[in-house]
C-alpha cells in the first residue's frame, strides 16, 4: 500500500511515536500502569503497521526472521538469568536484593531488566504470529485459493 | 548448599534449557541439552524425595518474598514422589527417542525439544508449587506446549487431535481458574497453606461449593476421568511416539496429584467430601471408566489407541482408590499413579519401536511380527503382564493395595469389579500377544527387522523396573504411604459414615 500517499504519511508519523510510546510503557512499568507485556505488544504493533504499508519482505529486511526467533528465546533467557543472578550472588531465585547495594535501586534494576526480557519476547512472538498469518495469506493468494482476492487493494 | 536451595532447580533447569534449545542448530545439540537437563532434574528430584521421605516439608520462597504474599514451592513426600516419576520417565525416554524423533520430526528439532522441555517444566511446576494461581500458570504452560507437541505427529490427523485437546484443555484450565477465582474472592489469598487455614474459618457457602466444583471438574478434564476423556485417545494415537509415551506416563498423573492437593490440602477432606458428594461421584465415575475404558480397548484396531483407552481405565483405578476415603485407598492411588506410569511408559515405548520398525500400528498388520521382533514384543508382553496385575510385577502391587483398601472399607463388591476389569485387560493384552506370536506372518507382509539394542535397552530398563518394583516395594509403597500421610496429615479417620 506504499502508493497511497495519505497512508504513508500518517504511518511515517505514527510508527516512531508508537515505538516511543512502547518504550515509555516499558520503562515506566514499575511506577505506572504498563510493563513488558503491554510494551512488547505496542512495539510489535508498530512493526505490523510498517509491514502493512511496505510489505512483509521489507519488514523482514529490518528484522530478519532468524533474529525474531532468536530474540523470542533471548528475552526469556534474560528473565531467567536475572533470576539466576540472585542465586549466584547468594540470594534466592528472582531475588533482586543482592544485585545492588541499595535495596530500592536493586529492586528497581531487577524488575526493569526482567520486564525488558518480557518485552523483547512478547514483541518478537507477536511479530512471529503476524508473520505466520501474513505468509499463509500470501500463499493462498498465490495459489489462487482465495475468493476475496479481487477485493484486496494493492495486492 | 542444602536441599531447599537447590530444589526449585528441578523446574528451573528444564524451563531455562527450553529457550536455549530454540537457539541451538541441527539435530544433535538440542537433543543433548534436553537429555542432560532432564537427567539433572531427575537427580535433583531423587535427592529431594530422599530428604522429605520421613515427613519433612521443604519451603522455598521465590525472590525471598515471604508467603503468603510471595510465591513459594512447597515440597513434601507427595509432590516429590510425583516429580521423581516425571523426571525419571523423561530421563529414560529422551536418550531412547533420538532415532524416533529424527524419523518423525525431520526439521526444526530445536523448537521440538524446547517445547518438550517447557512441557516438562510445566508439569514439574504444577507438582512442586505451593501457590494455587501458580498451578494454573504452569498448567497452561505445560498444556500449550503439549498441544504443540501433539501437533508434531506425522499423521495429519494429529492437528485435529491437538485442536480437540486444545478446546477441552482450555475448558478445563478455565474451570480451574474460575474455581481459583472463587476461593480468592472469599479469602484474598492464593497460598495453599494459607488457604487451608482460612477456608475452614469461613464455614460453608454456595460460593465455596461452586469453587470446589469448578476446580474438581476442571482437573477431571485434564485427568481424563470418564466421561471427560474424549480428548485422550486421539491425542495419544496421533502424537509422536516420544510425546505419547511421555504424556501417558506423566500428564494425567500430575492432574490427579493436583486434584488431590486441592481436595485434601486446600479444602480439607472434611469439607470437600461433605460439601459435595465427591466420594460417591468419584466411585461411580471410576467404575464406569474402568469398564468403559477396558471395553473400548478390547475393540480397537490401532494398538496405540487401544493403550490410550486402557489409560482411561487405569485412571479409574486411581480415582477409585481416592473415593474409598481412607489412608489405604489414597496410598493405593499414589502407588498406582507411579506404577501405571512405569507400565504405560514401557508399553507405549515398545509400541513406538513397532511403529518405527514396521511402520504400522494397525493390529491387523502385526500378524506374526513377534517372530521378527522378538525382543520388542516380549517387552510389550511383560509390560502387559504388569498392566494386568500378575505377580511379581508393579501392577500386582498396586492392585493388591487397592483390593486391600476396598476390603478394609468393607466394600467387597469392589474387589469383584477390580478383578473383572483386570480380566478385561488380560483380553486386550492377550489379543496382541496372540496376533503377534501365534498367527503366521502373511506372505505379502514386508519383512521387519528387530530394533537395535540401543533402542531396546531403555524399553527393557522400563520393563525391568516394572518387575523390580513388584518385588522391592520399599521405595514405591514407602513413598506412596508417605505421600498419602503428607496430603491428609492422617486426618481422615471418622470421615466415613
Amino acid at each position: 500500500m506504499k502508493d497511497n500517499a495519505i497512508l504513508v504519511v500518517v504511518a511515517r508519523f505514527l510508527i516512531p511515536l508508537m515505538m516511543l510510546f512502547g518504550l515509555y510503557v516499558q520503562f515506566h512499568g514499575e511506577y505506572s500502569p504498563g510493563g513488558g507485556f503491554q510494551a512488547g505488544v505496542l512495539f510489535a504493533a508498530a512493526w505490523i503497521l510498517f509491514v502493512f504499508i511496505y510489505g512483509l519482505e521489507t519488514g523482514l529486511r529490518i528484522i530478519p526472521e532468524r533474529v525474531i526467533y532468536a530474540l523470542a528465546a533471548l528475552g526469556v533467557l534474560l528473565y531467567g538469568f536475572i533470576g539466576l543472578l540472585g542465586v549466584l550472588l547468594g540470594g534466592r531465585y528472582l531475588d533482586f536484593d543482592p544485585l545492588l547495594a541499595s535495596p530500592q535501586a536493586a529492586q528497581q534494576a531487577g524488575i526493569i531488566l526482567v520486564e525488558f526480557g518480557v518485552g523483547v519476547t512478547v514483541a518478537s512472538v507477536v511479530m512471529v504470529f503476524f508473520m505466520m498469518f501474513a505468509r499463509r495469506r500470501a500463499e493462498s493468494l498465490e495459489a489462487g485459493l482465495d475468493p476475496d482476492a479481487d477485493e484486496d487493494i494493492g495486492q | 548448599m542444602n536441599i531447599t536451595e537447590i530444589m526449585p532447580f528441578i523446574v528451573l533447569i528444564p524451563l531455562l534449557a527450553g529457550p536455549v534449545c530454540v537457539l541451538l542448530p541441527g539435530r544433535g545439540l538440542p537433543w543433548l541439552l534436553a537429555t542432560i537437563s532432564a537427567s539433572a532434574a531427575f537427580i535433583l528430584a531423587a535427592l529431594t524425595l530422599g530428604s522429605v521421605f520421613e515427613g519433612e516439608t521443604l519451603r522455598y520462597a521465590f525472590g525471598d518474598w515471604p508467603p503468603p504474599i510471595g510465591i513459594e514451592y512447597r515440597v513434601d513426600a507427595a509432590n516429590a514422589f510425583v516429580a521423581l516419576l516425571i523426571t525419571g520417565v523423561a530421563a529414560i525416554l529422551l536418550p531412547w527417542a533420538k532415532p524416533l524423533v529424527d524419523e518423525e520430526i525431520p526439521e526444526r528439532q530445536g523448537s521440538f525439544y524446547a517445547l518438550f522441555l517447557i512441557a516438562l517444566a510445566g508439569l514439574l511446576g504444577i507438582t512442586l508449587t505451593g501457590d494455587v494461581f501458580n498451578v494454573f500458570v504452569f498448567l497452561e504452560i505445560s498444556s500449550l506446549a503439549t498441544y504443540g507437541l501433539i501437533a508434531h505427529g506425522k499423521d495429519r490427523r494429529a492437528l485435529l487431535a491437538a485442536f480437540r485437546y486444545l478446546i477441552m484443555g482450555t475448558v478445563g484450565a478455565t474451570f480451574l481458574l474460575i474455581g481459583i477465582a472463587f476461593i480468592y474472592i472469599l479469602t484474598g489469598s492464593l497460598n495453599m497453606v494459607d488457604l487451608a487455614e482460612r477456608l475452614p474459618a469461613l464455614g460453608d457457602s454456595r460460593a465455596l461449593q461452586v469453587g470446589l466444583g469448578f476446580i474438581v471438574v476442571g482437573l477431571a478434564i485434564k485427568l481424563a476421568l470418564f466421561p471427560l476423556h474424549h480428548w485422550l485417545p486421539n491425542a495419544y494415537t496421533y502424537a509422536p511416539t516420544l510425546i505419547t509415551t511421555f504424556l501417558a506416563a506423566t500428564a494425567t498423573k500430575v492432574a490427579l496429584y493436583v486434584m488431590l492437593r486441592f481436595i485434601f490440602d486446600v479444602f480439607g477432606p472434611q469439607y470437600s467430601f461433605t460439601a459435595l458428594p465427591l466420594a460417591a461421584v468419584f466411585m461411580a465415575l471410576a467404575i464406569a471408566g474402568m469398564f468403559a475404558g477396558s471395553w473400548m480397548a478390547i475393540f480397537q484396531r490401532n494398538i496405540k489407541r487401544m493403550l490410550a483407552y486402557s489409560s482411561v481405565a487405569q485412571v479409574g483405578y486411581m480415582v477409585l482408590g481416592v473415593s474409598l476415603l481412607s489412608l489405604a485407598g489414597l496410598t493405593a492411588a499414589f502407588l498406582h499413579l507411579f506404577n501405571h506410569g512405569l507400565m504405560k511408559a514401557a508399553l507405549f515405548a515398545s509400541v513406538g519401536l513397532i511403529a518405527y520398525q514396521a511402520g504400522s500400528l494397525r493390529i491387523d498388520d502385526l500378524r506374526g511380527i513377534g517372530r521378527q521382533m522378538p525382543w520388542t514384543l516380549t517387552a510389550f508382553a511383560l509390560a502387559g503382564v504388569s498392566l494386568i496385575g500378575v505377580p511379581p510385577t508393579a501392577g500386582f502391587i498396586s492392585k493388591w493395595y487397592l483390593i486391600g483398601a476396598a476390603v478394609e472399607a468393607d466394600q467387597l463388591w469392589l474387589v469383584a469389579l477390580i478383578l473383572i476389569t483386570s480380566l478385561m485387560a488380560l483380553i486386550y493384552i492377550a489379543r496382541i500377544v496372540e496376533v503377534a506370536w501365534l498367527q503366521p506372518r502373511p506372505d505379502d507382509a514386508p519383512a521387519v527387522n528387530e530394533a537395535s539394542w540401543l533402542l531396546l535397552l531403555p524399553v527393557w530398563i522400563l520393563v525391568a523396573a516394572n518387575f523390580y518394583f513388584g518385588l522391592d516395594t520399599r521405595l514405591t509403597v514407602g513413598a506412596a504411604s508417605a505421600a498419602a500421610q503428607a496430603l491428609t496429615g492422617g486426618a481422615l479417620e471418622g470421615l466415613l459414615p
